[in-house]
């Protein structure tokens, strides 16, 4: 069965920005899996593929400015999709940040689950139009 | 559009972040954290009741500090109580509290689920959305009994927000996936599926992810979602590109759910209606022809978008794999983005060209496009699309090109990345097995294989080329000459030697006629590579000399010589020395024909399918097997010992290669019980120290067995040891890792830190040495999160391969068969230098890592300059000394340029770390270093004098050793011209 195993944001330091498991990892596994995620992800460059090989899995990535945006699915999972879902996301933060920027993550950092909730639940897809998430977003900020 | 200032809302959560972040070092952070953490204790425990906005900032730094790093055991129980507060904002942490941070078994489970069922009834949607999301986040068993029934309503329900339907439908697909009986099937299926029709994008595309993953388990209760996917399907293919706004992405229509609703119906068999089909195929057919319309962006994203649907549509119609026409299609798409200036698109079309090159309907399209894929593996930067292209090229080979991919993979071979070529050799030699059509073609392919990778050449493959000449008589003669030919490279690989070795002891009679391979140009081409090659390899030709005694007559009395030395029949090994003494015996006391009947000719093995394949297969998993599997393609070839038209001689035996496995190899012949007699005596001579009787009831299959791949479940086949099977015996052990020597080198000249690591094992060096004695503490530790098993390290001393002499004794103790994730365990070593040494010890690692056995070998960092004592003396000794090792043969020297930066002070400590004295004042030239010392071993002392001369504009260095022994001169100035 296909889903996302996690998705994990890092800066290229390795400091983690979110981490979202969508499977039981215990709390020391959790931090090897970031840890090898960065090793992986950092060593390559421009010219490289935006997928790598993990364990079972794969990880397709993606780079904006200073951080990484990994997402781990099923090796026969669809690449690309995932590729663009991650852009999806970054476009969405940066709408609701208003040109999201690493501190935005670090400081309002439960409101990114938030928003990652909208948009990934339970390693699928839920919603992929901007305008609804974004919506729904102002929705929510509104309420107390 | 909404901006977000800030940490707005919650001021003190924003300070204390700045705080954190200001913090200059780790302690100061641990210090400022621990002052949160007491404030946060007084004021949960205070007399004081909080209001809900403090509660949720409190609990809102204690998520922040854990998700720091740091443990916390506190604040669950004002999580809990956030969740029943009628505000959003404070209900929101207290969801994200508990999703993060509370486990499944937790107590608070019961007050949880209680609140959760309290937002589920409460009609708000935003409260429904913020329970489901909890139980999609935890999805653990208890929310699982609680809630499995309640969801499925919630999801049908007529009066259910688009927002929470969405959400219900990917909790239940959570919980599905978590525990499926706790889910059950009703009526609410059939309404499941219906959500495809559903008006809103949103739904639908969470609604496909449920449907997807439920009809897996029960395809007829889903059924009818092929042709609801279909239209549905065809609505969003055929749409212009602004006609689903929200949901047209870089001018692409759904493309997310394009690629979902094409998945979904990949669970299926191609639609049975023929208008379902009819409009399925017109759908594919469309993306197809969109691919070749110009882009509407130059944006990458819409490339992406439009290509990921372009991927799936292509993994549907392989799926299928009834439309020659539209796989052909596909395959030419494919063939276009084979010279992408995308690397991601040269990927995916590799990739899944290779699944493609099976179809029989496609595999000739791929075929075209071969020179692409060579180019391919030769020029891609990134290793990862290498391998893609050799996985291409090894799918799409068949007997037209097998010439042309195995030469240009052996081509590659030669500079491939280390991580692959295992692969590789194992794919050329499979191809090379399974395409031959004249078998000195196979017999040279193997050979090059040997030559070029000899390292990565794993026992599957040579016992295989064994196997294949063994059971084809018209190439034995060809073979017999293209080893006494390689043999003749003055450095030859091992491998080769084995290979050689065995080939010659059958089939050497068949060049013996020409005088420039007679037998005694035979035997001493193989005995000359004898001293060099591993206990192994050694015990192998001990065979293959008595096998020489039985068909040259005339070798018979150099071979008794070698057979009767003293590093033969005292040999400490006990193999060779057991070898040594039967084969001698048997061959003094042994009449021609009992010789002649023992030592025939080896008779055909058995049809088994390839071990090479086997491994592979191991190698891949079992997700690879159906892509080897050519059966489709071309049902009439099997593996060699079945493709070849059989010699007569094995005809009898069936094929056992319904085991797909491959993981036993095959069964003896049937052997009958021995019986008394001359045989059993025969037994008697030939068995190992293991072998069992009732399995060898005449001698050629006690040689057999010797000889037979071992099964894989038993290393221990191939020279039967008494240990079991867990604790491989010395000759068990691989050659070391290609990067052994490095990592030696980086122990010469220190005794502690990490010998080795990879993703899955770190091992760690501490190690002290006293005069002729040293011990060493490994650290094995494991980097998973799953168990090792039959984790079972190994030291071997290979020896001084010129002296057979002991010369260090390595006492070890065994270490618990089990490795626990994350879990480290030490193995001490105790070690005594007996005398002096070239070789280190060898570390042999296996274990198995999720089923799979992995084994590894690394050079122990023990070299002979470890027992160096340190001598002081002054100027005039030292140069007295100096004067007394003037032998020619006792000064060793060697010129080399500078690898590092020539610095005095590193230089004196890498000379200090290597175990000698040094000694100031002493070389009337301040630059240079002088130092001396002696090395300690139980049999002998060896003074040793060294002098390094730096020449720092040059950027070179002069190395020059004495001691009082040749070998262990130049072998320090080896070790020590490495260092700089």
């Amino acid at each position: 069965m296909v889903w996302i195993r996690f998705i994990l944001i890092q800066n290229r330091a390795g400091k983690t920005r979110l981490a979202k498991w969508y499977m039981q990892f215990d709390d020391d596994e959790k931090q090897k899996l970031i840890e090898e995620v960065h090793a992986v992800v950092t060593v390559r460059d421009a010219k490289h593929t935006n997928f790598v090989e993990f364990r079972n899995f794969k990880i397709i990535y993606r780079r904006y400015a200073g951080l990484y945006f990994c997402i781990c699915v099923d090796v026969n999972d669809n690449n690309l999709a995932y590729l663009e879902a991650i852009h999806n996301f970054v476009e969405v933060l940066n709408e609701y940040f208003h040109n999201v920027c690493e501190l935005d993550l670090v400081f309002n950092f439960y409101k990114v689950y938030t928003v990652v909730d909208e948009m990934f639940l339970a390693g699928e897809i839920r919603e992929t139009s901007q305008t609804k998430v974004l919506k729904q977003l102002l929705m929510l900020q509104s309420l107390e | 559009m909404p901006a977000v200032s800030k940490g707005d809302g919650m001021r003190g959560l924003a300070v204390f972040i700045s705080d954190i972040r200001n913090c200059k070092s780790k302690e100061a952070e641990i210090k400022r954290i621990n002052k949160e953490l007491a404030n946060i204790r007084s004021k949960f425990k205070g007399d004081k009741a909080l209001d809900g906005y403090s509660k949720k900032k409190y609990v809102c730094k204690l998520l922040f500090i854990f998700l720091l790093g740091h443990d916390i055991d506190f604040g669950h129980m004002e999580a809990v109580n956030l969740l029943s507060s009628n505000k959003y904002t404070e209900k929101q942490i207290g969801y994200l509290f508990i999703s993060v941070l509370v486990n499944s078994n937790s107590e608070l489970i019961r007050l949880i689920n209680n609140a959760i069922k309290n937002d589920l009834a409460s009609r708000n949607p935003t409260f429904m959305c913020l329970a489901l999301h909890c139980i999609a986040n935890v999805g653990s068993r208890e929310m699982g009994e609680a809630f499995a029934a309640d969801i499925p309503r919630i999801l049908v329900a007529g009066d259910s927000m688009d927002s929470v339907k969405q959400s219900a439908a990917l909790c239940l697909l959570r919980l599905y996936k978590a525990s499926p009986d706790l889910v059950p099937m009703g009526e609410w299926t059939a309404r499941v599926v219906h959500l495809l029709n559903d008006q809103h994008m949103g739904v639908v595309t969470a609604a496909v992810s449920l449907i997807t993953c439920l009809c897996k388990k029960n395809p007829d209760d889903f059924k009818t979602c092929i042709s609801l996917a279909v239209s549905r399907l065809s609505r969003i293919v055929s749409s212009a590109s602004t006609d689903l706004q929200d949901y047209t992405y870089y001018f692409v229509p759904a493309p997310w759910l394009s690629v979902k609703l094409l998945r979904l119906l990949q669970c299926y068999p191609p639609p049975e209606d023929a208008a379902v089909k009819g409009r399925l195929v017109e759908c594919l057919e469309t993306v197809l022809n969109k691919a070749q319309e110009p882009p509407k962006s130059k944006k990458v994203q819409h490339s992406n978008a439009k290509n990921a649907i372009l991927f799936e549509t292509i993994s549907l119609i392989i799926h299928y794999d009834s439309e020659p026409n539209l796989l052909v299609r596909a395959c030419n798409q494919l063939g276009q983005f084979l010279q992408h200036r995308e690397t991601n698109l040269r990927y995916l079309a590799l990739e899944s060209m290779c699944t493609l090159a099976s179809s029989e309907f496609s595999h000739e399209a791929v075929k075209t496009h071969i020179d692409t894929v060579i180019n391919a593996l030769k020029t891609e930067r990134d290793v990862s699309v290498r391998q893609r292209a050799a996985d291409l090229l090894y799918a799409m080979c068949d007997r037209s090109n097998a010439k042309q991919i195995v030469s240009e993979m052996l081509r590659y071979l030669e500079t491939a990345d280390y991580a692959i070529r295992e692969e590789i050799v194992l794919k050329v030699a499979i191809l090379a097995e399974k395409y031959a059509v004249d078998y000195s073609w196979y017999v040279d392919t193997i050979l090059n294989l040997i030559r070029i990778a000899g390292d990565y050449v794993s026992e599957e493959v040579w016992y295989r080329v064994l196997q294949i000449v063994t059971n084809r008589d018209d190439v034995q003669g060809y073979a017999a000459k293209t080893v006494f030919e390689a043999l003749q490279a003055p450095a030859c690989h091992e491998n080769m030697v084995k290979v050689g070795g065995y080939i010659l002891g059958e089939f050497g009679n068949l060049i013996a006629g020409d005088p420039r391979s007679s037998p005694p140009v035979q035997f001493s081409l193989l005995h000359s590579k004898f001293h060099l090659c591993s206990v192994a390899t050694r015990a192998l030709l001990l065979s293959t000399y008595i096998k020489f005694i039985n068909l040259f007559p005339e070798t018979k009395a150099t071979i008794q010589g070698v057979l009767r030395a003293g590093s033969q029949l005292r040999n400490a090994d006990v193999e060779l020395q057991q070898r040594a003494v039967e084969y001698l015996t048997l061959s003094s006391v042994a009449s021609t024909d009992v010789l002649a009947t023992v030592l025939e000719e080896m008779p055909p093995f058995p049809e088994r399918e390839s071990s090479i394949l086997a491994k592979l297969k191991r190698k891949k998993g079992p997700g690879a097997a159906s892509a080897l599997d050519d059966g489709r393609r071309d049902p009439s070839s099997n593996d060699i010992n079945g493709g070849v038209e059989p010699t007569p001689s094995t005809v009898s035996t069936p094929s056992p290669s319904a085991d797909l496995l491959g993981l036993r190899a095959a069964p003896p012949p049937a052997a009958p019980p021995a019986s008394a007699g001359a045989g059993n005596l025969l037994v008697d001579v030939f068995d190992g120290p293991a072998a069992q009787p009732s399995l060898g009831p005449t001698p050629e299959e006690a040689f057999l067995s010797e000889l037979e791949p071992p099964a894989p479940e038993s290393p221990m086949a191939l020279l039967a040891d008494p240990a079991p099977a867990a604790d491989p015996g010395p000759e068990d052990i691989g050659p070391p890792i290609p990067e052994a020597d490095e990592l030696l080198n980086k122990f010469v000249c220190k005794n502690n830190g990490v010998l080795f690591e990879n993703q899955l094992l770190q091992i760690g060096v501490k190690s002290e040495f006293r005069q002729n004695l040293g011990r060493m503490y490994l650290f094995y530790g494991n980097k998973t999160s799953v168990q090792f098993q039959n984790f079972s390290p190994t030291v071997v001393h290979p020896g001084d391969l010129q002296t057979h002499i002991l010369s260090l004794a390595v006492q070890t103790k065994r270490v618990a068969a089990q490795v626990d994730g994350g879990a480290q365990v030490q193995q001490v070593l105790n070690i005594e230098c007996l005398r002096d040494f070239l070789t280190p010890p060898l570390l042999s690692v296996r274990f198995r890592y999720g089923g799979a056995p992995q084994a590894l070998t690394l050079k122990l960092p023990v070299t002979i300059n470890k027992f160096f004592q340190p001598t002081e003396m002054a100027a005039q000794d030292f140069f007295q000394r100096w004067k007394q090792l003037s032998l020619p043969q006792q000064e060793a020297q060697k010129i080399f340029k500078a690898n590092h930066p020539m610095d005095a002070e590193v230089t004196k400590a890498k000379l200090l770390g290597f175990g000698s004295a040094l000694l100031d004042n002493v070389d009337p030239n301040p630059e240079n270093f002088v130092g001396a010392g002696i090395i300690q071993t139980k049999a002998l002392q060896v003074g040793c004098l060294l002098r390094l001369e730096p020449n720092a504009q040059a950027q070179m260095y002069r190395l020059t050793l004495r001691t009082s022994k040749e070998s262990v001169s130049r072998h320090l100035c080896e070790l020590l011209a490495q260092q700089f």
